[in-house]
């Protein structure tokens, strides 16, 4: 498919939704709302792993932060019931992105298998924080909301106007990113993913690029939280849990990372084998565990992947970089071809 | 807080690190020789737990349930290594998500099998009393698994260090390429060492049973400690491990007798500069 | 992709199928529960117990309140409250239920409590205990119901016998959440206005799996201790209470030695004392046909989560009587329920005008003994001595008992804690 036929069919695919989902049932309007708030979140990832190379297992950090700020803010200041509430998604942005920042310090100085573990770590001090600071977050109980904000003549309550709400985020974000990936920026990331010694060679502050796009998903982790929080009216340690981390990962592995779009249709399938599935069967944790193996073997690119070179068979030799997929050292002058320049 | 609170939370501390070492030293194993990041190991560990509860129940044994546990991860980890894990070679993203899919495919199946019932491994008469020195009681249980542990770990060190198996395994750390190039069989070392990692996970399952209970969200609960370990020793060294098991057993039981406030921040947050200022852990390599 | 998966896929379209041909045909006598309740994961087993406590009442009665066919579709939390509320969303919105019942942890029952008063449809809490779903919240909460108990409702009658029967100075080891607080807070208050003293309070983390560090900690003056571990760790700390050595009384929170656990657990726990509003060796006729036509069918002796959800059906179905099977209406049907004064197999069961059942409390021993004719000696939790008709206020009065603060963490504050 050319670059326009792709765009133009997720273009038609949005409006689908749009049209489609208010008219569905209830319960399918509920579903789709909880999905394109996380693949808010799925598409951060992304921008991590597929576009710059960095594999976090600590993104529900973020959708947490912004979780329990939308919560903080309106049980204990009233703060976010009117038109206030589009401060609160900006607050919700700037906590994500600032937190980002502090952490990416930390995260920043490893690589591959360390930048996961250590993600995982700062994502477990946000989840500790959660559940033992008990007199702001509420601890286990976690923190009701006061029903969702009503601007002006636009009752949010309602399922299907907070429905395109949530979608009008969502395209914004995967306009925003898409942007940002296509700029000249986005592609020294790739250049970075691909060859990071290269592109410091060349010139680049490879370091200062990483952090920035470090800093942004942060920002959308923030915007998918606050949107999560009214969705459920309700926050709870449970959001910031290991889970949902490695949940994000596979959705964008499975979606096919480096396409923004499929980090949302990796999103759609979790959360319908997750949340629709279990309505349906006792047994769909079977189902789940089993996407999570099988999608790996038999989509090494993901749905929508974009077909890379051959992978190399299993043992030929040693990653030095551990991110696998992406980055090999080993063999140069394919990925000279492939990507860079 | 006299000498006797400190003796009594330092010998707690170190009994617990000997559980985690059983736990850690696996990991660490696993992803030193082979760069596994294994997500489910603390399945290997609820499994190992579960597998002696089925001995114990049918045997009565108490000892034929330890190499019974052992035995059976073992193979649960042969297979896993060498149908899933051997054909994604050295992708960590892959390996995390394939095995989280068994962590929940594990989980379900337990669940399946042997209901979701709290249960705790009673351990012989003769190790569930208490050794009373002076005013302390110190449980012999306790003392059992800090022995156990350091026997495990003295024999994996001399197997590592003084044989010729165990040469092999370090040349396939250090560089696998090279071991391949002098004729080493670099796969099967991987395979055996993917094997002793679940043994010893499956084995502290049946330990730890006694002292931590077997439950299902047991796998989710050791395996962020047990990385932990992994974390502070640095991955891939068996010192490290053992050092990392008893720094966060202690750290645990300290943090939690003296800081209750912000018990997991006591874990956490040093992990997370360590990390920081040392990436690869206070012994590992790169 | 596998023949298996293929079957997979094709079973689900066929259940999503049946699911949506049984959500339309919805007939004028049926009155349709949502049941939620964490069906997979950690709690799988206690879920279970709660949905075979209301499963057998149904069954019992052939599906029917008195006329109404009852329509039972339980949803699965997975024991995260943002599931919790999306499950009961779709219950209500798509089943057209006419009341929610379930939910297990407190985090679920805080959850799904605004979910009613939004979508005007009755929530049931069958268990989850938090103090102020009925007490300081209630009014915030006009579509909530409780048929279980409030978390501080047995420690009160608990603190004064404890006085009444020579313990004067206790430690406490409690999980360290609302339930833990509620649960020592009732006891605190009570045992010390008769003249206990509390003189250590340790809270340790819900998921502790090594209890080592607070025992190490306790403090050795006290003649007993009083435990409210949950989870996995009820298993584990009065085993390694007693691996250290401890000689001490031990007491506690009801769910400490409920049921649930019990048969797991060693003679260590024999002479164990705890309080709650229901026991399974409770010596009356509708106990003992309860527990042995339970345990018949499901294979094990029933706990108080399955007690309360055949008692909650039961209440469910009285109403219905009522009404002759026809659905009242949300707020007339919660008229009547807490309307009800009925005999469930935990004793008479009726409501304080908080939609808090009033209840015998019951001080129970853990004895190994043969009970109802079985042929072995096992753990029972044996009462010995049983306060009626107690309310979440105790003796106090709502008036006054609303004035103080919900349990905490602090509150009340320990006055003889070194």
């Amino acid at each position: 498919m050319t670059r326009q036929g792709k765009v133009l069919a997720v273009v038609l695919a949005l409006f689908a939704i749009a049209a489609i989902t208010p008219h569905t049932t209830p319960f399918l309007l509920l579903l789709v709302t909880r999905g394109l708030i996380i693949a808010i979140l799925a598409m951060s990832v992304d921008l991590l792993l597929g576009f710059t190379g960095l594999p976090s297992l600590g993104q529900a950090a973020y959708l947490g932060l912004g979780a329990y700020l939308a919560a903080i803010l309106a049980t204990r200041f009233q703060f976010g019931l009117g038109w206030d509430f589009l401060l609160v998604i900006l607050f919700g942005i700037l906590l994500g992105a600032a937190t980002a920042a502090v952490f990416g310090l930390f995260a920043l100085r490893a690589g591959g298998v360390y930048f996961l573990m250590i993600t995982l770590a700062l994502s477990q001090c946000v989840w500790g924080l959660a559940y033992r600071w008990d007199s702001l977050t509420g601890g286990d109980n976690g923190l009701n909301l006061l029903g969702r904000p009503t601007l002006g003549p636009i009752r949010l309550g309602n399922d299907a106007t907070y429905f395109y709400l949530v979608f009008a985020f969502f395209v914004l974000s995967l306009l925003v990113l898409y942007v940002l990936v296509e700029s000249p920026f986005g592609r020294s990331l790739v250049g970075i993913r691909e060859h990071e010694v290269r592109m410091r060679i060349l010139g680049y502050n490879t370091w200062l690029h990483k952090f920035i796009t470090f800093v942004v998903a942060g920002g959308f982790g923030g915007l998918a939280g606050v949107l999560w929080a009214e969705v459920s009216g309700q926050v709870s340690p449970e959001d910031v849990t290991l889970t949902t981390s490695v949940d994000a990962l596979l959705m964008v592995v499975l979606g096919g990372p480096g396409t923004l779009i499929g980090g949302a249709v990796g999103a759609a399938i979790v959360l319908f084998l997750r949340e629709y599935l279990s309505t349906l069967v006792p047994w769909w944790q079977y189902v789940l565990g089993g996407v999570y193996v099988l999608a790996i073997y038999c989509l090494p690119d993901g749905l929508l992947g974009i077909r890379r070179a051959p992978r190399r068979p299993a043992g030929a030799g040693r990653e030095v970089a551990l991110i696998g997929i992406w980055r090999r050292r080993a063999e140069p002058e394919t990925r000279d071809k492939r990507e860079v320049g | 807080m006299d000498a006797k609170f400190w003796l009594l939370q330092a010998f707690n501390g170190v009994s617990y690190g000997a559980l985690l070492f059983l736990l850690g030293s696996g990991l660490s194993l696993i992803f030193g020789v082979m760069r596994i990041v294994n997500i489910a190991h603390g399945s290997y560990f609820l499994l190992g737990g579960y597998v002696a509860l089925t001995v114990i129940w049918t045997t009565g044994s108490w000892l034929l349930a330890i190499p019974a546990a052992a035995l059976a991860i073992a193979l649960l980890g042969l297979a896993t290594e060498r149908i899933f894990l051997r054909p994604l070679g050295f992708d960590v993203l892959r390996q995390v998500l394939v095995t989280f899919g068994f962590l929940l495919l594990f989980q379900q199946a337990a669940l399946d099998i042997w209901g979701g019932d709290n249960f705790i491994i009673n351990p012989p008469p003769a190790l569930a009393r208490s050794l009373a020195a002076g005013s302390l009681h110190l449980p012999l249980y306790r003392i059992f698994m800090i022995a156990l542990a350091a026997v495990i770990g003295l024999v994996l060190w001399l197997v590592l260090e003084k044989t010729r198996i165990g040469a092999v395994v370090r040349a396939t750390v250090d560089d696998a390429e090279m071991a391949r190039g002098v004729g080493i069989d670099t796969s099967r070392v991987s395979m055996l060492i993917f094997a002793l990692g679940a043994t010893l996970a499956g084995l502290g399952g049946m330990i730890g049973g006694a002292f931590l209970g077997v439950y299902p969200g047991l796998d989710l609960d050791i395996l962020p400690i047990a990385f932990a370990v992994v974390i502070i020793g640095g991955m891939g060294s068996l010192g490290g491990a053992a050092i990392g098991a008893v720094v966060v057993g202690l750290a645990d039981n300290f943090g939690k007798a003296l800081f209750p406030e912000v018990a997991y921040f006591t874990l956490y947050a040093p992990m997370v500069l360590l990390l920081a200022v040392k990436p690869t852990g206070l012994f590992g390599r790169a | 992709m596998t023949a298996k998966s293929l079957a997979r896929i094709g079973l689900m379209a066929l259940a999503a199928a049946f699911a949506s041909i049984a959500a339309r045909g919805a007939a004028a006598d049926e009155l349709r529960i949502g049941f939620l309740a964490p069906t997979t994961g950690p709690f799988a087993q206690i879920a279970a117990d709660m949905r075979n406590g209301f499963q057998m009442y149904l069954d019992d009665h052939k599906g029917q309140f008195h006329g109404a066919t009852v329509k039972f579709i339980v949803e699965d939390t997975q024991g995260k409250p943002a599931t919790a509320v999306l499950k009961a969303e779709k219950l209500i919105k798509q089943n057209k239920v006419n009341m929610l019942v379930g939910g297990l942890l407190a985090s679920t029952g805080y959850a799904l409590a605004p979910v009613s008063t939004r979508e005007k449809v009755i929530y049931i809490s069958s268990i989850p205990a938090s103090d102020n779903l009925t007490q300081r919240d209630a009014s915030k909460y006009p579509y909530f119901a409780r048929t279980s108990w409030s978390s501080s409702q047995p420690s009160h009658p608990f603190g004064a016998w404890a006085c009444a029967h020579g313990f004067k100075k206790i430690d406490t080891i409690a999980s360290d959440y609302a339930f833990g607080y509620e649960v020592v807070g009732g006891f605190q208050k009570t045992f010390e206005q008769c003249g206990g003293k509390i003189v250590q309070k340790i809270w340790p983390p819900i998921n502790t799996m090594d209890f080592g560090p607070y025992i190490a900690d306790l403090n050795p003056d006290a003649d007993a201790i009083f435990i409210v571990p949950v989870g996995a760790g009820t298993l584990q700390l009065p085993k390694q209470l007693a691996a250290s050595g401890n000689k001490k009384r031990v007491i506690g929170a009801g769910t400490s030695f409920d049921e649930f656990v019990l048969p797991s657990m060693g003679d260590e726990v024999i002479g164990d004392i705890s309080a709650l509003h229901y026991s399974a060796a409770l010596q009356t006729p509708e106990n003992e046909a309860f527990v042995k036509e339970y345990r018949a069918k499901y294979g094990k002796v029933p706990s108080y989560y399955s007690e309360n959800n055949y008692t909650t059906a039961a209440l469910i179905d009285a109403v219905m009587t009522e009404t002759g099977g026809k659905w009242p209406g949300a707020q007339e049907f919660l008229k009547r329920l807490v309307a009800l004064k009925i005999n469930a197999p935990r004793g008479p069961v009726s409501f304080d005008d908080m939609r808090n059942p009033i209840q015998n409390i019951y001080i129970r021993k853990v004895e190994k003994t043969k009970m109802f004719g079985y042929p072995k000696p096992e753990l029972w939790n044996v009462v010995i001595k049983t306060y009626p008709h107690v309310s979440q206020f105790w003796t106090y009065g709502k008036a006054e008992f609303l004035k103080q603060p919900v349990y905490s963490r602090d509150y009340p504050p320990c006055k003889y804690c070194e």
